[in-house]
This record gives structure tokens, sequence and C-alpha cells, in this order.
């Protein structure tokens, strides 16, 4: 469901009006516009966002570590439209046991570097990713670092 | 990082797989190509970063949002005060902090001047690649000005991280003003004189011209940003679509071609330092009186001469040093340009005083991801200048 206070937002009122379903939440804080969505949702949002609304470029996939709150894993999606001017943030909630999402790289490349990113740095599987590899670690890295369960210096406990 | 899993198909008598990098002097840093090559040709090409990555972004959950200040530099070196401006507006953003106008236009000057420093390695080692040796010469010479600027200002030459949350590190040094113009007035006859050695260098042009061509729909959906997408004919520009820092109140041009290949690019990142001259000039003549720092006690550090004689300044002080200044919840993606392209910061509070997650969307990482595309089914000699046009940095990439 769309908070009333997004209503009047004309991105988030077409993503509604795409698909009553595909959007869990949101907010309008300073000045930027987030959108939660299902991620079983995730492809079919995304490319309703590139070709009907201009958002060609994805600037970003990311996630955050809520550790210990479940579900654990969001991941962040940062769109922006060059013509007319517009940023948007996607956010899936995954849960921390075997975290797995779809893939966006069919609908942009680009998706496919962040990605790897993702699953080298927090062990989120995507789905449907042509090269799911690690991309900064070496190969036989132990771990996920940027896991709130990771130590930051030290040996693991 | 290995090899990729796929190994080449059928080799042929004049097939065969070369590794280029991670320490070839052209990949400028540790980057590594594996080029599957057909004779001359590029059949596929593999990238293989990650080599400097040092773990920036799990190193800022550990430290204080002001200390985290001197983590930005390391990431892109050669423009370490875009960085820091892009995580403290980020921060600011957070905290809903405003900030005078001399500190913002101290703030537009010094970056300014990082592009500078930023596009004269770039075009040194670019031309040094390609053959044109004396060319790095000249420009190392000039950016040796710019560093001494940033020592002026910052004490360093490198590692600035000037920018504070909240304005700036130290009040700007006397003498800057004529510092400054003195460099600025004698930089456009400089530009020209790299013009004078490339321009219309019949060698130059030979390597450069419709050599790393790319479309503008391939460079959008690849992630490419800044001066490649505007020498594919896009004007797009940060300051000008998202404008920071009060950029909106400067009058400056953004430079596009559209030819879309090495040359374009080496245009437009040309014109686009006479354009940060003329925005340095307006910064420098239109520079506000007032204070360089925030007035925001919880935030901003006292000064000296009120820590000796007011009791609160100390006690803010020892709070500031010792715990840091807590930052509302919330979480903001705040964009820069900077000399590469999109730099964005993500940025997210749980309320506490250090930072839950920091991303950082960096404009080589992105502009990387395009290389396969844009060196496939052309000759080995391309690669080098396709890439050096790509104006990537390593720390940048791998973070």
């Amino acid at each position: 469901m769309l908070p009333d206070n997004l209503r009047e937002h004309p991105v988030a009122a077409a993503v509604e009006a795409f698909d009553a379903d595909a959007v869990t939440g949101g907010n309008y804080d300073r000045k930027e516009l987030t959108l939660e969505t299902p991620p079983a949702k995730i492809v079919s949002v995304c490319g309703f966002l590139k070709y009907d609304r201009k958002f060609v470029r994805l600037s970003t996939v990311t996630a955050v570590d809520r550790y210990p709150a479940e579900p654990r894993f969001e991941v962040v999606y940062h769109l922006h439209s060059v013509e007319p001017c517009q940023r948007l943030r996607l956010k899936c909630r995954v849960r921390g046991e075997d975290p797995v999402i779809e893939s966006v790289t069919s609908v942009w490349r680009s998706a496919n570097w962040y990605e790897r990113e993702v699953f080298d740095l927090f062990g989120i599987q995507f789905v449907n990713h042509p090269d799911l590899r690690r991309i900064l670690l070496p190969d036989d890295w132990q771990g996920h670092p940027l896991r709130k369960d990771y130590p930051v210096a030290g040996t693991r406990v | 990082m290995s090899a990729p899993e796929t190994p080449p198909p059928q080799f042929g008598p004049r097939r065969m797989v070369l590794n280029m990098g991670p320490q070839h002097p052209s990949t400028h840093g540790v980057l590594r190509l594996v080029l599957d090559l057909d004779g001359e040709n590029i059949v596929n090409c593999q990238l293989d970063i990650g080599y400097l990555h040092t773990g920036i972004e799990k190193e800022f959950e550990v430290k204080t949002y002001q200390q985290a200040v001197t983590l930005t530099d390391r990431v892109d070196y050669l423009a370490p005060l875009s960085m820091n401006l892009g995580y403290c507006l980020a921060v600011e953003k957070l905290l809903g902090l405003e900030i005078p106008p001399r500190a913002q236009w101290m703030r537009v000057m010094l970056t300014e001047l990082t592009r500078l420093n930023s596009h004269l390695v770039w075009l040194g080692t670019h031309a040094l690649d390609i053959g044109a040796m004396s060319v790095f010469l000249y420009c190392f010479r000039e950016r040796e000005d710019i560093l001494r600027i940033f020592e002026m200002f910052s004490g360093q030459r490198m590692m600035t991280s000037y920018f504070r949350i909240g304005g700036l590190a130290l009040e700007p040094p006397r003498g800057w003003h004529e510092r400054v113009k003195k460099f600025i007035d004698v930089f456009p006859s400089r530009i020209d004189e790299y013009e004078d050695l490339l321009t219309s260098n019949r060698i130059w042009i030979g390597r450069t011209r419709g050599v790393g061509v790319m479309t503008l729909e391939d460079m959008l959906d690849l992630g490419v940003t800044g001066p490649m997408l505007r020498a594919a004919g896009l004007k797009t520009d940060a300051r000008k679509d998202e404008p920071y820092s009060s950029y909106e109140k400067f009058d400056f041009e953004v430079p596009t071609r559209t030819e879309s290949d090495v040359y374009a690019r080496y245009l437009v990142r040309m014109e686009e330092m006479r354009q940060s001259v003329r925005i340095v000039r307006q910064a420098m003549d239109g520079m506000p009186a007032g204070p360089w720092k925030a007035d925001d006690p919880h935030v901003v550090l006292p000064d000296r001469e009120k820590m000796k004689t007011q009791m609160e300044a100390l006690i803010y002080h020892f709070k500031i040093v010792t715990e840091g200044f807590r930052v509302p919840e919330g979480e903001v993606y705040q964009v820069i340009e900077s000399p590469r392209g999109e730099l964005g910061f993500y940025v997210v509070s749980d309320g506490g005083a250090k930072p839950y997650r920091v991303h950082m969307r960096t404009p080589s990482f992105g502009n990387l991801e395009a290389v396969p595309k844009m060196v496939e089914g052309t000759l080995i000699a391309n690669v080098i200048a396709a890439i050096g046009s790509m104006d990537f940095v390593l720390g940048d990439t791998d973070r």
C-alpha cells in the first residue's frame, strides 16, 4: 500500500497504478523518494520504470544489513532519469537465511557489476544473473565482509 | 579474482589469450584485462578488478562521522576534495545543516581546482600512453602548482581532508587569494600549450579519432557517466542538473561533443578545464565574507580562543572529539559531479555517532564496466587509447 502522503507524487502514483501490489511502503524524506517493493516484483517494477517512466540509468545497487532484524537485508537500487532529472530509491527486504533476489541485469546491463559486488560483500544471491562471481575479493575468500556479524579486524569468532 | 570460468572458444593458429596487467603501465594502477585475440583483433575482453580493495566501506562503520572524512580522500586519490565534498554534503543533508556562503564558495573553488588537478593527470598519462611524452612533463608542472595550493590550505598535498562536516577544517590561509590568482592567470595559456601539442597533431588524431566509439544508449545502459557521456552528446552535469554547494550561482558552460570517440572525450575535458578556470575566477572574485564554518556547537568544533575562555565551548569540544555527534535517523543519496562522472554517497544513519552504512557510487566503477563493449571487435593497439580516455582511478573502482 502506498502511504497517503505519497499519493500526490507522480512517480509513486504511477508505480501504484501500474501494479497495486508493487508498493508496500515508502517515504519522501529530505527531498528523496523511497519506494519499497516486494522482491518478487523487482524486475517488473524496474522494467516499468525504465521504459515507461524514463529511468534510463541505474546509478547503483547496494545493500544494507539490518542484523539482527528480520528480514535482515535491504537491497537498495538508485535509479536516475536524465530528462527530466529525477532520482528514485527502490528497496527490497530480503530474508537473512539464504538471501536471494532476482537480478535486474535484464533491464539494465550495468546491474551486472553492482550485483556481483553485493553478492561478494553481502552474500546475497541474484537469480538469473549471467555471471555471478566475486568481483572485489579473491575467489577463495571466506565470508562476506559487509555483513554486520563480520568483524572489522582480527579473527572471526 | 581468478580468470573467467569460461575458457576462450576454439583456439586456432591466430588465437591467443593475452593477459594485460595488473602491472601494465597503461592500466594506471592495478587493473587486469584478459584479452582473447584473433591476430590483432580483440574477440573477447574480461576485466579483473579488486586488487586495490581496502574495505573502506566497512571501515566507515567504525569511525565517527567526522573521522570518516579522512577515509574519503583515499578512495579517489586524484580528486580528494571531490570525495570530501560528496561525503560532507551527504552527512550535512542528514543533519539538515546550513553551510555559510563563504564555506560553500571556498568548496566550489577548491573542487574546481581538484578537477583541474585530476584532468591534468589524465591528460599527461593518456598522452604518455599514446606516445606524446612531453605533454606529461608540462601537465605535471602545472599540477605541482595546484598541489602547492592545496598544501597551503590544508597542510597536505594529496590527502587533504580539508572539507569537514559543517564547513572547512581550517580558516583559509592568509594570502590564498594572490596565490590562486597567480595560478589562474597563467593557466589558460598553459591549456593553449597542451592544445598546441595535441589538438592538431596528426599522430594524436590518428590514434584517437574514431577510436573507442560507443553509442549513447550503450553508455547509459552500462552505467557510464561524466565527460564520456558529454562526449556522446548528452548534456548532463550534476553541477547544472542538481546543483549543490551554490553551483547554481556560477556561470559556466557544459561542453558536449557528438562523436563519442577518444578524440571527442579529449576535447570535452580540455574545454572543461577552461570552464573550471572560469568558475575558480568567479569564486575567487566574488568570495563572500563571513564565517567559514556552520554555527552549530553540537557538530562543529569551537574556536580555539573560545575554548580557553568559555566552559561550554570546552565541553562541546570534549564531547565532539571523544564521542562524536549524533546524526538523525534516515538515509540520503547525495550526487556530485566528480572529475570522472557521477559520484554518489549513500549514507544510512541509525541515529548514532557512526554511520550505519556508507556506500560510494564511484564513477570509475561504473565507467570500467563499459570497457569490454568498447574494445571488443577493435585492434589491440586501440585498447590503450580507449581505456586512457575513460580516466579511471583504481582506488575509486575497488574502494
